[in-house]
């Protein structure tokens, strides 16, 4: 039977994309602004570009930060990507301090400007990385079936800082500082970087989102 | 620094993908469509549509070809061309756009890229700079598709378009643009190097040491290429390939 992928529509960013990438997937992907479509989902998508406090805020407007922490509760899966996986976590630095959904203990804090060297690099971090995955998690169910040096897509400039080590599940390297690329918890997961973005890595990694 | 992305440019009119040199002189190429799908599954790291006649007659037609290419090609999509307000950006997002690209309309109204910025993030906010070499050893910026100059400086518009929430910046250097004669070093490496956010080269690539000047010498941090791939003088993946051989850091396929 095929499973019922909610994509949640809180009035940011390209979802389009994430739809297409979960049909070319072989699911039928459906666009949900409300907490009842949450109820029925086999999966749950928390797409996600720009502020938390925007998102969260959105988030709020549409009755969604109860549902989606209800729907993690049931124990499917759920999966956000980009500023959709920074809301996974407890509180964000991002102008200001702002309350996340709290899935994912940790923060996010702001990419550190300078690479490990103290040169300074480019803010957003933008493009193609090679996923690191942790020793203990690289038998993470997200990461199965990728290539060996599989990278894809970033763009943002905060990122996820999971209290708990082994709720990290994949790294990049960005000029020497270790960025969070997969953090997961049970039933929650995270991509900071885009899977619909990323090629056949991030097709893969949709699938693979989907087989859970 | 992050892996230099190899990026295809595909400059459209109406329908069709075209080409010129120095801006000027388009020669239809073909289907821009198919050439998106073949870049993509030659790995190329992103893409750019630049509807090149859409500010000079104020319209916008790109957005049904973005549509179908975002059905199957999963790389970050960049468009440009006769965007002037946040409710074109809407539109172009909504059809599966990722980024887009501002020149004439943000030269116009600076706070253009302001709107934009607050509203979906700076990560969609590319400008478009078409520069032109002055006699004095700087750049001056043109709008419309290099047709129209505008008496502002390239370096000093750069700047005030970061503090205005650009997230990128795409140069291109018109001088350059279309002749395989390799990019401008110079005019790269002014902004590269005085701006925090990535600057993608753009104009003039005709071979593998063009790419290598253009990061190395250039401090670019992406790379946009038409004519070497469009006439099919070489593919993404040599270009890649040969890219790897000569030390720069490029993503793994």
């Amino acid at each position: 039977m095929t499973k019922t992928v909610a994509v949640i529509d809180y009035g940011v960013g390209n979802l389009l994309s994430v739809t297409r990438a979960l049909s070319h997937v072989g699911c039928e992907p459906a666009l949900c602004s409300d907490a009842r479509g949450l109820e029925r989902a086999d999966r749950v998508i928390l797409p996600g570009v720009g502020a938390f406090a925007d998102g969260m805020a959105g988030l709020d407007r549409h009755g969604l930060t109860e549902a989606i922490r209800r729907f993690a509760d049931t124990g499917r899966p759920l999966l956000g990507i980009c500023l959709g996986m920074q809301m996974l976590l407890d509180t964000s630095t991002e102008f200001g301090s702002n309350e996340g959904l709290g899935l994912i203990p940790g923060s996010v804090i702001a990419i550190p400007n300078t690479g490990a060297d103290n040169v300074p690099h480019k803010i957003p971090h933008i493009g193609w990385n090679r996923l690191l995955p942790a020793a203990a998690n690289i038998e993470n169910p997200l990461l199965k079936d990728l290539p060996e040096s599989a990278s894809v897509y970033f763009v943002h400039s905060f990122m996820a800082d999971p209290a708990t080590p082994a709720h990290r599940v994949a790294d990049c390297d960005y000029d020497g500082r270790r960025i969070s690329a997969v953090i997961g918890r049970d039933n929650i997961h995270g991509c900071q970087f885009h899977p619909e973005k990323s090629g056949p890595v991030g097709l893969q990694i949709l699938r693979n989102f989907v087989n859970l | 620094m992050a892996n230099i992305r190899l990026i295809a440019r595909l400059d459209i009119k109406g329908p069709n993908l075209i080409k010129g040199v120095r801006l000027e002189g388009l020669r239809v190429i073909g289907d821009p469509q198919e050439y998106a799908r073949r870049y993509y599954e030659a790995g190329a790291d992103e893409l750019i549509y630049m509807d090149v006649v859409a500010s000079l007659y104020g319209r916008n037609s790109l957005t049904e070809i973005v549509r179908h290419t975002a059905e199957n090609v999963f790389i970050p999509l960049t468009v440009g061309g006769g965007i002037r307000s946040v409710e074109d950006v809407k539109l172009l997002l909504r059809s599966g756009a990722d980024k887009v690209c501002l020149n004439t309309a943000a030269i116009a109204r600076p706070e253009l890229l302001q709107e934009i910025a607050n509203r979906f993030g700076s990560q969609c906010v590319v400008l478009s700079i078409e520069a032109k070499r002055k006699s004095n050893g700087s750049w001056e910026c043109y709008t419309d598709n290099g047709r129209e100059h505008t008496e502002r400086d390239v370096l000093d518009w750069a700047k005030q378009a970061v503090k205005l929430g650009a997230g990128e910046i795409l140069l291109t250097s018109i001088d350059q643009e279309g002749t395989r004669k390799g990019f401008d070093i110079d005019l790269i490496r002014t902004v590269s190097t005085a701006v925090p956010i990535p600057v993608i080269a753009s104009g003039g690539m005709g071979g593998i040491d063009h790419l290598v000047a253009a990061v190395q010498d250039g401090k670019a941090d992406a790379v946009a290429m038409a004519d070497i791939l469009h006439y099919k003088r070489k593919d993404m993946l040599a270009i890649r390939a040969a890219a790897k051989q000569a030390g720069l850091s490029v993503r793994s396929l």
